[in-house]
């Protein structure tokens, strides 16, 4: 079968679904890769090479849909290329099933199977697949790259020769992997970071990161990530109040502020409002991520930037992934690529769409002329914060009832196991002779001698200590010894091959452990 | 010379091997236990050849010269990854020379019975001709003969369980018989039997004196012995040695009532108890119960197992190399598959670089890695790792979520998650390293199948593992002079 990309014609999309590399990883599966003329220019992919790397050149669009039978593009297809769908062909790209009813019900009248790029399910095993992520990755990154090229100071903080430069504060709203990102270079740019996200199960990751998480005052059951597939969920009015609240606080002090908080299916909450823009400082930086979904900020525009009266500017740039054209290409195309993978499991070049596979079903919106979206719920859910155990604490009264019954329990059972032990020995003592009893007496002492040792042995010496043991339990020598004087042929051959091999045990015992014992060393 | 003066060393000897031992606590004081254990020894053989009862001098000392040879070209030539297939090998020996000692005592007992029915009165006997041990035997009434027969049978079965366990076990661990769990047909029947067998053969002992009965129960011993360790696999050898080890001792102290030599019956107490102990750890370190680890194998899934999500995710030496050369703490978990790779010394080279690099780097150690109680350990000391920063699991097992790598040599069970997550693990509820806690985890293994044990471990499946596939050897060597 053969895969072919087309120049995306959204306006100003820079990205391309294949690159050079992808289509050579492609070819390993088996298929023919075909890529419109000049598709990857922007993203500094020339035609010579795809043409190196064996992928065919065709001349124009309409050609490209009409002999692939599976297109790989970035952007939502519009109206004309899904005409040009038809029956069999696979499409993967985005789709935005949720807000593209028409497309869908277009895609299901040609009959096309689509396979939309944002439905990958959050679980690990699609990570690889999963671009959202990876373009959020980009977006993160590329926020903090904005926002500094409009930032009239340094990140990092400085003491120079010509002053004292304080480091920048830097608060990311969301830490998804887009706010992962963002608080990964803005520490790495020397900024202080805070981060705010709703679930606080994430805050651990965020302090990996190096930010420091901004706990609200609020008591409430969070409803974690999980339920969701790992996104956020809507929250309840009053903890908007105190999320509000915190944020006014930290405003004044704030030189950038990048939001990135998104729920699925939903206009972007917003969560950053004009009174906080105006408490900020001049020169500082707003970057809106959710701008494309109405944005966090009062006052964003999409796709612009502007200056507000108090001279904070605002940035709403919907196209962040496609300013960092090439690197979200190579992304792209290799989710893209491990999508395929996952399609083609015999790696024959032919597509397998295999609609039990959790990850395949997800993504699919429509298939054989049927519209499969919204997919039901993965099998398998996205990972949570393990619910914590509660631990009970216990009053010092309890602790202490607890600490007597344990020890009259310890002390009955030490009891009981001494009155049997006597009994026994009673008994022992009833039938058997006392010079029994004399050796007797000197075995249970020296077994309780031995347990009473070998517990301190330390952990690490356990290999010596069965050398060395071994080396003493041929202490039988003593007794070949004693035999060895008899008259008998018989004994004295048994005792003599009795006490060569105690000789070996002996000495190869002690030698092997002195050996071991040398190694130990001390740094 | 007199018999106090034998006495009297004895007791000496038994005190420096209590010394021995319980000098054992630590690396330092070890060093100087060892030496209390020789002189000791040495202390042990002289008293008995120059007290009573012994005879042949000449032959005694060259035998034990003789044995000494061969003892000392074995210890200096041992590798310190066949340390258990050693241990075993010597466990053998001792048994056989229980099992040696104990027919003497009998032979000596049906002499002495022989010599008394011909002049019919203990005091008239001339026992001129007989050895020692047999003049001892003369002075018994009939409930110590008694008492004795029973001694003597207890110390016989006991040795010959241990040299054929240990043969077998050694075959085992030297990879020359099959380390799977092999039974014959029959099962545990088939001990059981064996076991029954033993039993009438001493009642009947017991009766009649005779030397069948008693040949009889060794024959049934032996095969107790092999058919035991056969049945248990592989990896639950460090219970099987520590077993055995305390088999021995057992089999010292039993032939020491019958011999009436209390330091016999000392140091077998000793040993067998510090078996016991040894067991009784390995057991607890895998949360089974000693019944079910000498009944061999592992017990059924109590229902169905938690699937295991995701996959294995592979990495080559570069990033492993990037992401060690980034870490400040670094804790290693090696396990059998470091000793079969002989991988010792390539993990000490990349714990000096790393600590010259100024990193953190620890090792953390099962009770039950490797193949025998301590394996690891000496392993490590062997490839100059030094001791202090090699911990035990309870030491280190906190410090896993500060840790930015842990690293996974050769080993499985010890490091599954299921043993916590699952309750219907095979091994739930015993405890594991939990390296998962790490950042990042890297597992060094040949392939991607299952342990020893058959058990998934979804270690290998979580999101901050990476697999390290190839012989560990091969690939630290690789990864080495990528730290720079």
């Amino acid at each position: 079968m053969k895969i072919g990309t087309p120049k995306e014609t959204f306006d100003g999309e820079n990205r391309v679904a294949m690159t050079p590399d992808s289509a050579l990883q492609l070819q390993k599966l088996g298929y023919d890769c075909a890529i419109e003329t000049g598709a990857g220019a922007a993203a500094g992919f020339s035609d010579e090479a795809y043409e190196k790397a064996g992928v065919e050149i065709v001349k124009t669009a309409a050609a490209l849909w009409k002999t692939a039978d599976i297109i790989a593009k970035v952007r939502q297809p519009n109206e004309t290329e899904l005409k040009r769908l038809t029956k069999n062909k696979t499409l993967i790209s985005f789709f935005n099933p949720a807000g593209n009813e028409k497309g869908m019900d277009l895609a299901k009248s040609k009959g096309a199977n689509v396979i939309a790029m944002e439905m990958v399910p959050r679980i690990s095993r699609a990570q690889k697949m999963d671009a959202l992520s990876s373009m959020a990755n980009i977006a993160g990154y590329r926020a903090v790259i904005e926002a500094g090229n409009n930032f009239g100071r340094f990140f990092t903080g400085q003491v120079t020769a010509a002053g004292k430069v304080p480091p920048a504060k830097v608060l990311v709203v969301g830490a998804g992997v887009a706010g992962l990102a963002a608080i990964g270079t803005s520490t790495s740019l020397g900024a202080i970071t805070y981060a705010f996200d709703v679930r606080p199960e994430v805050a651990e990751q965020v302090e990996s990161m190096g930010a420091e998480f901004v706990y609200l005052d609020f008591e409430e059951e969070q409803q974690d990530g999980a339920a969701t597939g790992g996104y956020a969920a809507v929250s309840s009015p009053e903890f908007r109040e105190a999320q509000l609240a915190k944020f006014r606080e930290l405003a004044p002090e704030m030189d950038i502020v990048i939001t990135t908080a998104l729920i699925p299916n939903r206009e972007a909450p917003k969560l950053w409002l004009e009174d906080m823009v105006k408490a900020m400082k001049p020169g500082s930086v707003i970057v809106d991520l959710a701008a494309e979904r109405g944005g966090n900020v009062e006052g964003t525009v999409p796709d612009e930037k502007v200056v507000t009266e108090n001279g904070v500017t605002i940035i709403g740039y919907t196209d962040f992934p496609s300013r960092m054209a090439s690197q979200a290409s190579s992304l792209y195309a290799t989710n893209v690529r491990h999508m395929m993978t996952d399609l083609t499991p015999e790696k024959d070049g032919r597509i397998n769409h295999d609609m039990e596979d959790d990850v395949i079903r997800g993504a699919t919106v429509t298939y054989q002329g049927e519209i499969t979206f919204p997919p039901p719920p993965p099998k398998i859910q996205a990972i949570a914060a393990q619910p914590k155990k509660e631990v009970k604490e216990l009053t010092p009264e309890e602790k202490r009832a607890k600490e007597v019954a344990e020890f009259k329990a310890q002390t009955k059972s030490q009891v009981t196991l001494l009155a049997v032990g006597g009994l026994l020995m009673l008994l022992v003592g009833a039938v058997a002779p006392a010079s029994f009893m004399q050796h007797f007496i000197v075995f249970v002492l020296a077994v309780f001698v031995g347990f009473q040792v070998i517990w301190n042995v330390s952990h690490s010496l356990h290999t010596p200590l069965m050398a060395i043991t071994n080396a003493i339990s041929s202490i039988i020598i003593v007794g070949a010894l004693m035999q060895i004087g008899s008259g008998s042929f018989l004994v004295i051959l048994l005792a003599a091959l009795s006490v060569f091999m105690a000789g070996i045990n002996i000495f190869g015992g002690f030698l092997v452990t002195r050996r071991m014992l040398a190694m130990f060393q001390k740094s | 010379m007199e018999f106090g003066f034998t006495t009297a060393a004895y007791v000496v000897a038994a005190v420096l091997f209590i010394l021995s031992l319980g000098g054992l606590s630590g690396q330092e004081s070890a060093k100087r236990a060892v030496w209390y254990g020789i002189v000791g020894m040495g202390l042990a053989v002289f008293a008995t050849l120059v007290g009573p009862g012994s005879g042949l001098w000449l032959l005694s000392l060259l035998l034990i010269a003789g044995g000494g040879v061969i003892g000392t070209y074995v210890a200096k030539r041992v590798q310190m990854t066949e340390m258990p297939q050693l241990v075993a090998a010597m466990h053998s020996l001792v048994g056989l020379a229980a099992v040696f000692v104990g027919f003497n005592a009998h032979f000596e007992i049906r002499n002495v019975a022989e010599v008394f029915a011909i002049v019919d009165s203990a005091k008239d006997a001339d026992l001129s001709d007989l050895g020692a041990f047999a003049k001892l035997i003369a002075k018994k009434t009939s409930a110590e003969l008694a008492i004795l027969h029973v001694e003597l049978f207890l110390g016989v079965f006991i040795g010959a369980v241990t040299f054929t366990g240990s043969v077998i076990a050694y075959g085992k661990l030297a990879g020359k018989v099959t380390s799977a769990a092999t039974k014959l047909p029959g099962g545990h029947m088939l001990n059981a039997g064996a076991a029954a067998l033993s039993l009438i053969c001493l009642i009947w002992y017991f009766n009649t004196g005779g030397f069948f009965p008693l040949f009889l129960m060794t024959l049934a011993a032996l095969f107790i012995g092999y058919h035991l360790i056969m049945g248990i696999g592989g990896a639950d050898m460090p219970v099987v040695v520590s077993m055995l080890n305390s088999y021995s001792g057992w089999a010292a102290a039993a032939i020491g009532f019958s011999l009436g030599n209390d330091l016999l019956i000392v140091v077998g107490a000793l040993v067998g108890s510090s078996g016991a102990i040894l067991s009784y750890i390995m057991c607890k370190a895998m949360n089974r119960h000693f019944i079910s680890v000498i009944l061999g194998g592992f017990g059924g899934p109590q229902g169905e197992q938690m699937a295991v999500e995701g996959e294995m995710i592979a990495i080559e030496a570069e990033g492993v190399a990037a992401a060690l050369n980034e870490a400040d703490s670094v804790i290693i978990i090696p396990g059998y598959g470091m000793a079969v790779a002989q991988a010792q010394q390539a993990v000490s080279e990349l714990t000096r670089k790393l600590r010259a690099k100024g990193k953190q780097v620890r090792f953390a150690i099962h009770p039950v890695a490797g193949r025998l109680p301590g394996h690891m350990n000496v392993l490590l000391a062997e490839a100059k790792v030094p001791y202090d920063i090699v911990l035990e699991m309870d030491e280190i097992n906190e410090d896993f979520p500060e840790t930015d790598v842990a690293i996974v040599i050769g080993s499985n069970d010890i490091v599954n998650p299921a043993a916590q997550d699952d309750p219907n693990s095979p091994i739930a509820g015993m405890p594991v390293l939990e390296c998962w806690k790490a950042k990042q985890v890297f597992v060094s293994k040949r392939g991607q199948g299952t342990g020893y044990s058959g058990i998934e471990n979804p270690l290998f499946f979580k999101e901050n593992t990476r697999m390290f596939y190839g012989d560990a050897k091969q690939s630290l060597d690789k990864l080495l002079p990528m730290i720079d």
